[in-house]
Order: C-alpha cells, then structure tokens, then sequence
C-alpha cells in the first residue's frame, strides 16, 4: 500500500486522475457510513420519509390534491359537513370543502414559513454566534450577546401580536414576528460551540500559520459544529411549523379562506365534538409533519456523531 | 551573538485569574513564566524539561505567538517577535512554527489531510502547485500520497503527529518548537516520529526546540538541555553534561524518579531523592527558592533569597543557593563548588 | 496450581461490531492473578488490556460488545454467569478499578466527600444505615491511607480544585475505600508528572505490602512495571503474547513483540532512538491468519502464517506465544489440540 510517489519521476497527470479516484472512493465510503448511522433507528427512518412524502405533496399539491380547487375561495354547500368517505377522505368542511386537499395545500403553507424563517434566521444567527464566540470576552462578544438577550426576553407571541396590530395579520407578516424571535436560538447555540471551540489545538495552528479571520471561522470552527446546526434545523422545523400554525390558530397567520392548518384547527374548532373531522385531520397534519422533522432531527443527530475510533 | 536564532531575555508571563478579596480586590496571578532567558543556537535542538506547572508549554506557546509576553523580549534572528502590536507579521509566522502534543485536536477532525496540507501553502506559497507541494511534503514524511483524502480519524496517532510535522514543514520554517511531539504515541511508534524529525533536521538545517517531560527521550535527542520549575529554569547544560553531572536538586529529583528498563540505566540514575508533598500551585509560588518545600538540601537562604544563575562549568548554569560563592555570584564557580552527591 | 487463583480469565473472546463488520478484538485471552500479586499488563493503545479488566467487571457496553467465549472465574466463581446482584458484590469490596484519567473519573459537581462518602455508604449494608457524620469518619481514612495532606479539608473540595495527582490518588482512595481483594490500575501514573507517579506507584506498592490487595497493573511503560510488579504479561493484538515473573522478562524478552518494546524505549544512558517496530497494529476487522503478529515480526516463519501460536512454556514460568519457543516441530499437531 506504501508506495513512495517520487515526484519529479511522474508527470501530477496521473496523480489528478489518481487524486479524481480518491475523492469518488472516499466521498462513496463516507455516504455510506453516514446512511449507517442514520439507519440504526428505525424510526429516522420513518421520520425521513413522513417528511419526504410530505414535501413532495407540499410541492405537487396541485397535481395531488384531488380538489385543487377547494383551496381556493370555493362554496359547495351541498355537500357540506360531509363525514370522512371514499369520495372526500377526510369528509368536507362547513361551506363544503375537502378537507383532504385543503391539508394537502396547508402543508405548503407551513413548510414555506418553515423554510422562509429558517434560511434567514439560521445564516444570521450563526454568523453572530461565530463571531461572538470567536472573540470571546471581548466587547464584541459583549455587545451581540447583550442584543441577543434582549430579543430573547420578547414573549414571541406579544411580538407578534405587536407586528400584526401595526401590519394586517397575513403570512408574511407573521413569518417575520417569528423570524424576529428565532434568530437569538441559533446565535446562543453557536456561542457556546464557538467558544468552546476557539481553545482547540488546530483553531491555533490555523491562528499560527497566519489564516485570516474569515477562514478560521468558516472554514475551521464551523464545519465542527454541523451537526447541532443541522440537527437544530430539522427539530426547529417542526418548531416553527407550530408556532406559526398557533398564529394562524389566533388569528394572526394564514387568514380564511386560504387552508393554513392552524387555521382550519381555529375554524373547525367550533364545531366539535360532532363534526370532528373538520378541525381533527388538519390537527392531525401539524401532528404528523412535526413528528415527522423530530424523528428526521434525531436521525441526523446520530448520523452525524463522532464516529468512535 | 550571530549564531542565535532565538534569544529570549527575561521572559515573563502572568495570566490574571481572577480576584479574591471583596472589597479591596487583589487579582489572583498565575505566573507561568517568572523571569527566563536563554538562548537557541542555530541548528541545535534545545531540550526543555519540567513537570506540570513549570511554564515549559507557556514558552512554546508564547514563542509561536499564541500568547504575549508580560515582559521580556524574544528575538528572531535579531528581529522582536512582537514588535508589531497588531500581530505577528507572515514573514515571522512563517519562520516559527509548531507541532502540539496531541494529535488528536492539533488536527481539525472536519478536514482531510489534504485541505489541513494546503491552508499553509496557501497563505505562504499561494502561486506555488499546491497538489504537487502536497505530494512532496507528504513523500518528505514516508507517506504515500493516498492518504490526502483521508481524515485525521482513520490515521493512527503516529500517523497523524506526522502529519502535524509535515503541516509544519509547509512554511519551510527555520525554526521548529516541538511541545511533546511523542507523548500521546505508543513507545514503538515513537521512535518513527523522532528519527523523522531528527532526519528532516539534517535535511533543511532546523533548529528545534524540543519540550518533553520524558528524560530518556531527552536524552537521546536534544544537544543541550533546559530544566524548568514553576516559571523558572533551574538548570542549563550540555546533553551528556546535563545527564552525567546534575547538578541542581530537581534535576536530581527528577532523574532519580523515571522509571527505566534496564540495570545499565539504573546505575546511570542519581541516588534515589524521594519527593515530598505535592508541587505547589503556579498561583500561591513559595518565597525565596520556588524548590524549597521540596527540597532535600533546603537550607535557611533558601526559604527568602531566590537564587540566580551561576555558571559551574562550560555551558552549564545552575540557579541554586548550593553553588553561589558568597560575593563571587556571577563569576564561573571554581572547582570548589560543593556538589551534592 | 497450587496457590488459589483470586481471578482467572480463560479463554476470553470479544467482540465488537460496528459499521463494516465486526471487530474481533479479544482472541483467546488467558491471565490469572493469585492473592497477594502485583501483576503486570503492558501493551499499547488498541491492544484490549483495558477491554480485557473492563470485561472482568462486565462493565463493557453490551450492544456493541458480545463476549463470544470464554470464561472469567473469581475465587472460583463464574463472573459471567452471575446475576447482577451478586456482581453487585464482587464489584467494590472483591474487584476495584481505577481508571485511567482521574479527570474524567470524578464528577465535577459533587465535593470529593460527597463522592468519597457514596462509595463507603454502599460498599457494605452495614454502612448504609450510618449517619452523614459517620460515613464523613469513614471517609477520611482512604484518603490518609494515599498520603494525602489536610484531608478533611480535601472532602470539601471539588475535583477541579485539586491537580492531576491529587484527584489520582483520590481515584486510588475511592477504589480502596471499599476494601477489595484485587484492585485493578489502568495506567494509573500516565496523565502525572513522573515525580508524582513515583510517589503513586510506591503508594501502591505500600498498599499490597500492608493490606495484602492483589493488583493488576495496566499500562503501556515497560519501566513501570519493571519497578513495582511481581509478574508481567505482555499483551499483543488481543492475545497474551509472553507471560513471565518480572524480573525474567527484562533481563531476557523472549517474544519478538517484547524484544521490540524493550529495544524501542528510550535509553537513559544514551545510544539513540531505535527506529521501533515497523508496521501498524492489524486491523481487528479483518485480522492476519495465524499469529497476529507476523505482518510486523523479524522472525516470521512460514507457521507464523498459517497457525495462531499456543503458549510454548520456554522455562518453569515464563511462557511464550511464539513458534520460535516450540520445543520440537512434529509437537505442533498437539500443541494445535491443546489450544
């Protein structure tokens, strides 16, 4: 297996070939051992495909949902209030909409505040964390520390209600009351990872070679604290889900007629016990799509741990 | 002095702690180094010795830029370390680096051996063909070009100590401080590492500065040898010298103390000076000698005069109140010099 | 054997099973501690020593390790087969561990007397109904016992207060306090400086002398053991390679592995840094046929390939797992029966 490569012997052509084979066999092996880990559980299994499937319906729900068009603003008083059947699996609402398809199009709701929230508050509270960590006990660390407390000492829900008084109660404006309150999470979790961090032996062999800033902290520190971050992001999906399907439940999120899941819950609501179906299968929804990202978010937590040597 | 590449001249470093006090708050200090000088001859190896405590890292660390000086200067070929108050410039970064005791953190875990090899070439040698410089420095250390994809996991600790030197060597530095290169490793891997180093030495004229607390490794290494205690050096001389003739209390302590294997070496060790109670704290250093509570010659001068370094023999100081002639302290003892033995 | 054997392991086989496979990192492992011995362990990082103690006390995590034979016999009793409140009472006042990093072996958050005292209150029924005071009474003496200084303000303190040594010898102390008839040390002198290790080892050499506690002695510096053991055995790869009294194996090594390590250490009289042994430890995945140490052995033969070698007696008491000792070619059809 040791063969001495004498450079100046063979042309680096064949090395790149050999270097091209190398990544390919290692990228496969670490694929691979990754899948191992995450498949030990059987239930990051389930988790990964709920949350699959519930992604593919998000995105084709036009194309999956059977009455597309009770989504939109639709009356069919007819068949209202109809139970679960073969014709309406989860039977019709009051004003006679299906509720199976309206579920459908309220996961995209609630996968899109999910997404939206998250891709601004995660690359914003990281690089806060980063830095403040980095420059631990510092009057940097100080000053984004002491701005990430206030945020944190907001109740989310006043907040939101603050936003929606001065702005109309919609979608948007509700993602960002909780993008508002979410970024703080990620900030505090990567200062103390950074922290941490920042004492180990190769942060100072980078610091000692002369690597700049940037690189120390994105390229060093960072990678090493994948997991929480990610592991983070799958179970604050399932956070964010809920939150926003409280607002829309309260009033202040999706507004009627559109299929938000917290506000068909609010909706259906008065008319259990006897046309339970009505409020229970978008409950069931938010059940189903959050446990959905836990059980992926413990998956991830085990496909990233350290391998033991 | 020309051939000096490294001439450290009273060198201190405190590091405040904390406070204690409620009301008039005194800060607590540590101080890892309390007043050293010595120098490194180009191409040598200098060997530091010392036990927890004794500032031996604190030296490395300092040297390599990781912490700066309280007080006291260190000069690169005649050029300050740290004259430049906003860091050390790349041209010195370059000339010093350094190889860390434990492989296991002194390698990021997220970056393969490839991407941990180019971070220096980069920065130093960014027009250079980094894949070829790769493959070179890793043939340089006996290992097969393959081992760029791999992740400091998969290696063996020799393995990847290896690759911390080969890390070091990418800046063609001049000088190399090694802080317990070998310590983590299993003894017959050691040997590997250390005849690589001693081999790369001889190929680009290094100089190092060798810590270990290991004395039969020292032995076999360095050229000269310095022993520290509590933020001081006791004791300085020529490897042989250093071995054959210890002259300070704690070089005895220490020498009588290691655990050999053969009878050969226990006839080389001091008579057996047991120590007693515990190293002090580098927080509550006693007065006078640092050694005194442990010392087996503590005489009355030693618990309130802290002695300096006196000159016994060619290249051989020893800080110790046993070889101060009274009035003669700076001048080279004279074949009187009591020695215990 | 005459002398009653304080615990005998026969035969150990353990497994490990991971992502690729399994690791098969035990391979048959003998070893016997009589009462009253200092016994050695030497061999290095990945060997199994550490597995081989854990394995005594069953404290290996289960689902990935299975022990696949053998058998583990303390004063005559199968540790293997015990329920778990029997093993209750071998571990503690029968088999104490000391592990190898003090750090890691305290709790942070409770005071050394806290921890001192939990240990003493359930080393023994009687001590469970004593009161605060009396157990505080009780801890005490193990910390007196390893000459450690102010000793009552030490059961106030917490681990971080105390150094490297310090938290050591209360490691020492703990494993003590419950007075076991074989106390394990799992390199108990390698994260110390080496004037602390002295006074540690010396500590334990003290003990055996006055309390008559066996101990096993794990580590991988040949000069410990040379200073503080009655009889070593010198571990390879999973398998006990040489097995003799200690002052045998240094004046004359007969395993090329041992004759490896010895030439390998540092020397103190000079003579530079032999290049150690070539070749890495195998893997366990996928171990070599035959001896496992072949792929690295100067003095590979041709039998080394094909067949594990059995312990060849080469005098009285010292034994060697190497074909270079066997006393006569056609023996080995026997040998091979008596594995």
């Amino acid at each position: 297996m040791a063969q001495q490569v004498k450079v100046e012997e063979f042309a680096p052509a064949i090395t790149h070939q050999r270097v091209r084979e190398l990544q390919r066999q290692n990228r496969k092996e670490n694929l691979g051992r990754a899948w191992y880990k995450f498949s030990r559980n059987p239930l990051s299994i389930i988790g990964g495909t709920t949350v699959s499937i519930i992604l593919f319906l998000a995105i084709f729900a036009p194309f999956v949902a059977p009455y597309p068009e009770h989504a939109k603003p639709f009356t069919d008083f007819a068949n209202a209030s109809q139970p679960p059947s073969w014709q309406y699996p989860f039977g019709t609402d009051e004003i006679g909409r299906d509720i199976l398809s309206r579920v459908i199009f309220g996961f995209r709701f609630s996968l899109s505040m999910g997404a939206v929230v998250l891709s601004i508050v995660v690359p914003v509270g990281v690089l806060l964390g980063l830095v403040a960590g980095y420059y631990n006990g510092t009057w940097v660390d100080t000053i984004i520390m002491r701005i990430t407390d206030i945020f944190l000492a907001v109740p989310p829900l006043i907040l939101a209600l603050a936003i929606a008084s001065v702005l109309e109660p919609d979608l948007f404006h509700s993602m960002i009351a909780v993008t508002l309150m979410w970024w703080p999470w990620y900030t505090r979790l990567v200062y103390g990872l950074a922290s941490a961090q920042r004492n180990e032996f190769y942060v100072a062999s980078a610091e000692t070679t002369g690597a700049s800033t940037p690189h120390i902290l994105f390229g060093e520190i960072l990678p090493n604290m994948v997991s929480p971050i990610f592991t983070k992001i799958s179970l604050d999906m399932g956070w964010v889900i809920i939150i926003g399907s409280m607002l829309s439940f309260v009033g202040l999120g999706v507004q009627p007629p559109k299929p938000g899941l917290g506000t068909m819950v609010a909706s259906g609501a008065k008319y259990l016990p006897d046309q339970w179906w009505i409020a229970m299968f978008p409950a069931l929804g938010i059940v189903v799509v959050v446990l959905g990202f836990n059980l992926l978010g413990d998956g991830l937590r085990d496909m990233f741990a350290a391998e033991e040597a | 002095m020309s051939d000096d590449i490294l001439t450290v001249k009273n060198l201190k470093k405190h590091f405040v702690i904390g406070q204690e006090g409620t009301i008039n708050r005194k800060p607590i200090t540590v101080k890892a180094i309390d007043g050293i000088s010595f120098n490194v001859r180009e191409g040598e190896t200098l060997g530091l010795v010392g036990e927890s405590g004794s500032g031996k890292s604190t030296v490395a660390y300092i040297t390599v830029g990781m912490y700066r000086p309280t007080s006291g200067t260190i000069t690169f070929r005649d050029q300050d370390l740290f004259a430049d108050s906003k860091g050390r410039p790349l041209a010195l970064k370059k000339e010093v680096q350094i190889v860390f005791q434990d492989p296991g953190s002194s390698l990021n875990p997220r970056r393969n051996i490839k991407q941990i090899l180019e971070l220096p070439l980069r920065i130093h040698q960014p027009d250079k063909d980094r894949l070829h410089e790769i493959i070179r420095l890793l043939d340089l250390v006996d290992l097969p070009p393959e081992y760029m994809h791999k992740y400091p996991q998969s290696l063996s600790g020799g393995e990847k100590q290896i690759v911390a030197v080969a890390r070091a060597l990418a800046t063609n530095p001049s000088l190399i401080i090694l802080d317990e290169p070998t310590s983590a490793l299993d003894v017959s891997v050691q040997g590997k590492v250390i005849n690589l180093l001693i081999r790369l030495q001889r190929e680009f004229n290094l100089t190092y500065l060798f810590i270990t607390h290991d004395l039969s490794l020292m032995r076999n290494v360095a050229s000269r040898v310095a022993i520290m205690y509590l933020g001081k050096i006791c004791e300085v001389a020529e490897a042989a010298e250093f071995f054959q003739n210890p002259q300070h209390p704690y070089t005895q302590m220490l020498l009588s103390s290691i655990p050999v294997v053969s009878e050969e070496e226990e006839a080389a060790k001091p008579e057996k000076i047991i120590s007693s109670g515990e190293i002090p704290s580098p927080v509550n250093i006693p007065p006078g000698c640092s050694f005194h509570t442990r010392c087996p010659y503590g005489m009355d001068i030693c618990k309130q005069i802290d002695p300096v370094m006196v000159e016994t023999g060619t290249g051989h100081v020893v800080r110790c109140h046993l070889f101060e002639q009274p009035q003669e302290v700076l001048q080279p003892a004279t074949s009187a010099a009591p020695s215990p033995t | 054997m005459s002398t009653p054997c304080l615990l005998e392991i026969k035969d150990l086989r353990v497994e490990f099973k991971v992502y690729g496979g399994v690791l098969k990192v035990l391979d048959g492992v003998n070893f016997h501690v009589n009462a009253g011995e200092k016994v050695g362990l030497v061999g290095e990082t990945g060997c199994g020593k550490t597995t081989t103690m854990k394995a005594v006390l069953r404290i290996l995590p289960m689902p990935p390790a299975r022990i696949t034979d053998g058998e583990i016999f303390f004063k005559g009793q199968d540790i293997l087969k015990m329920r778990d409140r029997d093993l209750g009472k071998v571990r503690g006042s029968g088999i104490s561990m000391v592990f190898q990093d003090p750090t890691a072996a305290l709790n942070p958050v409770f005071t050394i007397g806290e921890q001192l005292g939990a240990v003493v209150q359930h080393s023994s029924p009687a001590n469970r109904r004593l009161s605060k005071r009396q157990i505080r009474e009780k801890a005490v003496i193990p910390l007196k016992e390893v000459a450690l200084a102010d000793p009552e303000r030490l059961l106030d303190s917490y681990p971080i207060q105390l150094s490297g040594g310090m938290r050591q010898r209360v490691c020492i102390g703990m494993a003590l306090a419950t007075d076991p008839e074989l106390l394990i040390a799992d390199e108990p002198g390698t994260s110390l400086d080496v004037t602390i290790q002295d006074q540690v080892l010396r500590l334990l050499n003290g003990l055996v002398e006055s309390k008559g506690t066996s101990v096993v002695l794990i580590t991988h510096t040949l000069g410990v053991v040379r200073e503080t053991t009655d009889r070593v055995y010198v571990m390879y790869a999973g398998n006990m390679v040489e097995e003799s009294p200690t002052r045998k194996l240094f004046a004359e090594p007969l395993h090329p592995y041992t004759q490896g390590l010895m030439q390998a250490v540092p020397k103190l009289t000079g003579g530079g840094i032999a290049e150690g042994i070539p070749g890495r430890i195998p893997s366990y995945l996928d171990p070599p046929p035959g001896c496992r140490f072949h792929t690295r052995c100067p003095h590979v033969m041709d039998i080394c390939r094909r067949q594990k070698p059995p312990y060849f007696k080469a005098d009285e008491d010292h034994e060697v797992a190497c074909f270079l000792y066997a006393p006569h070619l056609d023996q080995q059809s026997d040998e091979r029966a008596a594995l």
